[in-house]
């Protein structure tokens, strides 16, 4: 766990081959920050995830927020489009009830799913919007059948007065197009 | 082989039940390969996925990986997915377009879009002499014994005979009318996007569910009870929510003694549709402005009939099932006794406003993607009956309901009033199917 340390100014790390980080325009040299911030967010995201904390995990997004995972990668847009998941608050607020009923069968097996997220990319930093990429995996079991899935995840996070917020989340899986030996039940 | 086991199948459909092992048995799931889906007409996919020459699609019929491809005349042909030279797939994609030729990977053999050879490398100096040349239909990409097409649907036999598309499809060919009418153009064109979910179950399973109209208020409760909270919720802060919402809700509001209301009718082949709530014709402005274009394109008369068809969902038997006023289908592919694949595809009504695709849209994606609210429920349910049915805690399943209430009437079974979860459905499809399995060829 990183800790801050009050009124000592720490000498950046130096590590080979690491190009120095840019000094941000406040003054603070807040790169490490940053990126150590943006994946305690990620990491947080995947857990409640496979800790099953939906409503969490819907918390995470902004009040317009949007959970979108295309059919295909060329997709520019959900609007008007084919789509996997293409889901807003109340959507999420439905899967979510809908999981939560004693009376969803398919939700009655052993289930359960774990996420590791890596290689994060933070893309833009602008004054009030941050766009990070990642790569996910995730293993599900259900019942005794495992399946892998596999992608890439594209954060748009809106800075707000509480922290970020989710504003869309694009989900583009390696296997998308692939043939789904059953289906999804909550989000990957 | 199975002859000597079991000698004689009509013994296996009754009137009121049939037994389990048409449903789990591989040597019967082999016959019924033969005997009805590489016999019957099948569907291959439509038009608009094909719209320049060399464009194809590969499709299964039975066991049997076909090319659907547009050919430089304009023909849409289907052949079979194999180069005759050593047997070779001609295309590994599932869709793609293959230019001015086939050209296999392995020795270059050539082919028209019609199948039919066009070249071999070194032909003189390798085959003078021999059987293989030009002039040998052997040495051509074999084609579909029979392609049709009705209003743009693309359907194949590969038996040489047998009777016409229009004739199978009888009266069920209304899904085709019922999509196509509702467009102001008369005319539907493919969303290029194809759902494709794999269910752990026997291929029958899946179209005895189409047109159950007793397992909605069960199977889909949690979705339905889900759907209409957040209805209400949205109704309280914005005053109306999306009618999507209320597709959802409909499975809890429209509770099980209410089903009976609806109604099915049977047709020969094992066709048959379900009347139903997807007639609703909701008075927003977005609908109100579709009806103002499709009454200039039709007239008013002309236009009360074209949104008064009465369907929810038509089953053509043995694998497509269509959702009409919702311009979506299934097209259902068998890959084994206990695999079935389901490919999900959704159409635009050409000269629709787009408020009206998205409707059908919202509907696509919320029950027909391969993160679906609805079908999840559905594919656990099909998944365990075909569990069961491979136990021997019994030998038949019962398909008794409202039996004896059927009306028949030139050949045609109506449910009855308040008969609407009759089973006639699935006795119909069975009666089909005994007669596909049993037929003399």
């Amino acid at each position: 766990m990183a800790t801050k340390s009050k009124g000592k100014k720490k000498a950046p790390i130096k590590e080979p081959g690491r190009k120095p980080v840019p000094k941000r325009a406040n003054g603070k040299n807040a790169g490490h920050d940053l990126q150590h911030e943006v994946e305690q967010l990620l990491y947080r995201q995947a857990e409640l995830l496979d800790s099953q904390q939906w409503q969490d995990w819907i918390d995470l997004f902004a009040e317009d927020g949007v959970y979108w995972m295309p059919p295909e990668r060329s997709h520019k847009t959900w609007e008007g489009m084919p789509a996997i998941f293409a889901e807003d608050r109340n959507l999420m607020t439905v899967r979510m009830k809908r999981v939560l009923h004693p009376d969803a069968w398919s939700q009655r097996p052993l289930w359960g799913t774990n996420h590791v997220v890596s290689n994060v990319q933070i893309l833009k930093d602008a004054k009030d919007e941050l766009q990070v990429r990642s790569r996910f995996h995730m293993m599900e079991l259900r019942r005794d059948d495992v399946r892998h899935f596999a992608g890439s995840y594209t954060h748009h996070f809106r800075k707000t007065k509480d922290g970020y917020r989710i504003k869309l989340q694009r989900v583009d899986m390696t296997n998308a197009q692939a043939a789904y030996d059953y289906v999804l039940q909550v989000w990957v | 082989m199975l002859q000597e086991r079991i000698p004689d199948l009509t013994k296996y459909v009754e009137p009121d039940r049939v037994r389990r092992e048409v449903y789990t048995d591989a040597d019967i799931f082999e016959l019924e390969m033969q005997r009805i889906h590489e016999r019957v007409w099948i569907y291959c996919g439509h038009e608009s996925q094909v719209p320049r020459a060399g464009d194809y699609y590969a499709v299964q019929i039975g066991r049997q990986p076909m090319l659907m491809v547009r050919g430089a005349d304009g023909s849409v042909n289907v052949l079979y997915n194999r180069c005759p030279h050593r047997g070779n797939m001609m295309c590994g994609d599932r869709h793609g377009n293959t230019g001015d030729f086939f050209r296999c990977s392995y020795h270059a053999w050539t082919f028209h879009h019609d199948g039919r050879l066009k070249s071999i490398p070194m032909m003189e100096s390798g085959y003078a002499g021999t059987r293989y040349g030009r002039d040998n239909p052997d040495c051509s990409m074999k084609r579909a014994a029979r392609v049709e097409s009705y209003r743009g649907f693309v359907f194949a036999s590969l038996s040489s005979d047998g009777e016409s598309l229009l004739e199978f499809l009888g009266e069920s060919k209304v899904a085709f009318d019922d999509m196509c009418d509702r467009a102001p153009e008369g005319e539907v064109e493919i969303v290029p996007n194809c759902f494709r979910v794999i269910q752990h179950s026997n291929w029958k399973i899946f179209l005895e569910n189409q047109l159950d109209a007793l397992h909605p208020s069960v199977t889909h409760q949690s979705t339905g009870r889900a759907a209409h909270d957040v209805e209400k919720l949205i109704e309280k802060k914005t005053g109306k929510a999306p009618i999507s919402y209320h597709m959802l809700s409909a499975f809890a509001t429209v509770t099980i003694d209410k089903w009976d209301n609806f109604q099915t009718l049977n047709y020969p082949h094992g066709h048959c549709i379900l009347t139903g709530y997807m007639g609703l014709r909701p008075q927003d402005p977005d609908t109100l402005a579709y009806d103002k274009v499709m009454i200039k394109a039709y007239g008013q008369k002309r236009f009360e009939e074209i949104v008064g068809v009465n369907i929810h969902h038509v089953l053509i038997y043995p694998g497509l099932s269509v959702q009409s006023p919702l311009q979506q289908l299934r097209a259902v592919r068998p890959l084994g006794v206990d695999r079935t694949l389901t490919e999900i595809w959704h159409f635009r009504l050409k000269g629709a406003p787009e408020p009206i695709y998205r409707r059908s849209l919202a509907y696509y994606n919320l029950v027909n993607s391969p993160a679906t609210l609805v079908n999840a429920d559905d594919l656990e349910n099909f998944w365990k009956c075909h569990k069961g049915l491979s136990s021997e805690g019994g030998d038949w399943v019962s398909f008794a309901r409202h039996l004896g209430h059927d009306i028949e009437k030139n050949g045609v079974v109506e449910t009855a009033a308040g008969c609407g979860t009759s089973e006639a459905p699935m006795r119909n499809q069975m009666k089909a199917w005994a007669q596909y399995m049993t037929a003399e060829k």
